[in-house]
């Protein structure tokens, strides 16, 4: 076990106990959020403000160092451009979570939650997923190709 | 617009938000990586070399996380009120939505909008559409979203 493992576990349970404090693991609210046009549930704009109200200014001094303490360099990503591949993915994106109320975090922290219906989202992600990125070339991953920031 | 929905929660909201975004940050200060789950589950399935130690580790994390949060307090999870296949069909979409568009809510959200990304503020705008757009016509055909 290397500390940088240590470290991505340690952040990905962080990230789970704010996900379930903050209700994002309840599919009808987040639902409710995206009906806008009935009973709305303005919920989601409080957990994203949270977010990136202590992302955002702690990501700009974090990008003031020359490298993180546990790897030779920040991995910003590089792409620029607005390409099909973005909008029509995220597009879909949007229709799926509208239809199910969850998008990939809330779907892999309810795993354990003890609900089927929760579970068989989950399952259908991953396949969802495969679908898309088996049999691609890794032409895809270099999106996550790196710069010194 | 109607009216707001009961039971709104906006200062747990606020605070798993700000716990969101410290796990982030600590994920880039600690090992200089994007907090992107999409990106992390999909490079789980189909590994990238060198990078495939951490994201199962932060996904072991998401896991244990949820799993802690059963034994405290398993109301923290919620039923999708929707038909079984619609559930499973949501899944298949979502998955490989975030998979074509290189992010969600978390990498392209939270992660891309904190680095003022146009990529990414262009993609949370256009998921936030089309889905509000999704729960309009399923509210015009079946009465109710939730």
């Amino acid at each position: 076990m290397n500390r940088r493992v240590v470290a991505a576990f340690a952040c990905g349970l962080v990230f789970a106990l704010g996900l379930g404090l903050s209700g994002m693991t309840h599919p009808a609210r987040i639902l409710g959020f995206l009906d806008v046009f009935g009973r709305w549930d303005p919920t989601l704009i409080f957990t994203m403000m949270g977010a990136v109200g202590v992302h955002l200014p702690l990501l700009w001094l974090i990008r003031r160092r020359s490298a993180p303490l546990f790897a030779p360099r920040l991995e910003l990503p590089t792409k620029k451009d607005l390409d099909a591949r973005l909008i029509g993915g995220s597009a879909l994106f949007g229709v799926g979570w509208a239809l199910g109320g969850f998008c990939p975090g809330p779907a892999v922290v309810s795993v354990f939650g003890g609900r089927s219906d929760n579970f068989v989202f989950f399952i259908a992600l991953l396949a969802g997923m495969a679908l898309r990125s088996l049999g691609r070339l890794p032409t895809m991953t270099k999106a996550e190709g790196s710069v010194r920031a | 617009m109607g009216h707001l929905a009961p039971h709104i929660a906006p200062l747990p909201a606020l605070a798993g938000g700000a716990i969101i975004g410290l796990a982030a940050s600590a994920l880039m200060l600690l090992i200089g990586q994007v907090a992107g789950i999409s990106g992390m589950v999909t490079g789980v399935l189909r590994p990238v070399p060198g990078q495939w130690p951490w994201r199962a580790a932060f996904v072991l994390g998401l896991l244990a996380g949820g799993f802690a949060w059963f034994l405290i307090d398993p109301s923290v999870f919620g039923h999708i009120p929707r038909p079984l296949p619609v559930v499973a069909a949501a899944g298949v979409i979502v998955g490989y939505g975030v998979t074509m568009g290189g992010g969600c809510t978390s990498g392209h959200g939270v992660c891309g909008i904190s680095r003022l990304s146009r990529r990414s503020i262009v993609a949370t705008c256009t998921f936030m559409a089309t889905g509000i757009v999704t729960a309009g016509i399923w509210r015009l055909i079946f009465g109710a979203v939730q």
